[in-house]
């Protein structure tokens, strides 16, 4: 069993690391803002990983947790700084593909 | 020993969408289909693989256990709230600043995206 | 008595959080539990004229919508992870802007439902206004599936039945 935990662990890690291409080239900032999103998503689940490796769960737990929510709020701030580009736009203005056709 | 064998089906299973996730934020060709990617390979193998955890934990049965498995249990209910929530306000801030939208027709951009 | 729902959820959750039951720990749960309660019990909520039979009804449905959920989410998972792994030029992807009406009355329902079609299969919810939901599809079979309402009919029944 120990050693199907190490195993996942490293698979979630080998997961992160095609992504760090998005961070990288990624056409615009805030595709890189998606992409960092996701990795904290999986970091979340490496350190209770990591805990049940370790013996340590109970204490691993509270710091996944943590992460978490940094996680949720840090995409919610910089969406929110995202949305002052142009803050009045409305939304019945764009179209549908059924309405144009 | 049988749960074992849950856990190990369940975390497989998570791993796999974890890799549609990934791949599909490496192929997809724009801003808005990478969003799909991300939003939803994440939800589901982040449920998966908690779930598999508090169940090896629930494995020896005892009060500490048990309450490690709830908190588990609690970021699992807190990812499945908060994931559609920043995913929409991420896919907001994209329409706002005017993201390009991939279409079918080749070269030829969709006008109002 | 909503007051005191509210209170006991909140020690529930301090109870699973610091795992410890001497005295001190348990009385500065019961003081901060009551001084949120005191200051926000508000939020929670909504609409408190519903009776207590009402309540217990959404208690019993929420669970079966739950589960449906999640069906619908395992496979809204397995349809973006074949779309991603099909090889060449991804064939089936064709995205597009749907708007939907939706018969929903309370902010409550209208919140479960964008969050439901952000889960389900290829469709996340851009925004609300008033009735109705400006969503973006990723490919021909989920823009119908977002059109037909079994999905709103499901919330209706469970979280607007006395209204």
């Amino acid at each position: 069993m120990e050693n199907f935990f190490i195993l996942a662990g490293v698979a979630i890690f080998a997961l992160i690391v095609p992504i760090f291409y998005r961070i990288i080239v990624g056409p615009t900032a805030i595709d890189r803002i998606v992409a960092v999103n996701v990795i904290g998503t999986k970091t979340t689940v490496l350190l209770v990983l990591i805990g049940i490796i370790f013996k340590r769960v109970d204490m691993f737990v509270d710091f996944a947790l943590t992460y978490a929510l940094l996680n949720f709020i840090g995409s919610l701030a910089a969406a929110r700084y995202l949305d002052r580009v142009n803050p009045d736009k409305q939304f019945s203005t764009i179209k549908t593909k059924e309405q144009e056709s | 020993m049988i749960l074992n064998i849950i856990c190990i089906v369940l975390i497989g299973f998570g791993l796999l969408f974890f890799l549609g996730g990934a791949v599909g934020i490496l192929r997809f060709p724009d801003f808005y289909t990478r969003m799909h990617a991300a939003g939803k390979g994440d939800t589901m193998s982040v449920f998966l693989i908690l779930v598999g955890l508090a169940v090896y934990q629930l494995s020896d049965f005892n009060v500490a256990n048990l309450l490690v498995a709830g908190k588990i249990f609690f970021i699992t209910i807190f990812i499945m709230w908060a994931s559609p929530t920043s995913t929409h306000a991420l896919i907001k801030a994209g329409l706002e600043e005017g993201q390009k939208m991939w279409t079918r027709k080749d070269g030829k951009e969709d006008p109002q995206a | 008595m909503y007051r005191l729902c509210i209170f006991l959820f909140l020690f529930g959750i301090w109870i699973v959080f610091s795992g410890q039951f001497d005295s001190f720990h348990i009385t500065l749960g019961v003081l901060s539990s009551a001084f949120i309660t005191a200051i926000s019990s508000s939020f929670l909520f909504e609409n408190r004229s519903k009776g207590i039979g009402v309540r217990l009804h959404e208690l019993i449905r929420v669970p079966i919508y739950m589960v449906w959920m999640l069906y619908q989410i395992l496979l809204s998972n397995i349809h973006i992870l074949r779309l991603a792994l099909t090889p060449g030029d991804l064939p089936e992807v064709e995205p597009s802007l749907v708007r939907i009406k939706t018969n929903l009355k309370t902010d409550f329902g209208k919140w479960i439902l964008a969050n439901s079609i952000t889960l389900t299969p290829g469709t996340i919810t851009i925004d609300i206004e008033g009735d109705e939901l400006l969503i973006h599809s990723i490919s021909k079979i989920t823009t119908a599936g977002v059109e037909d309402d079994t999905m709103e009919r499901k919330i209706a029944r469970v979280f607007e039945k006395g209204e």
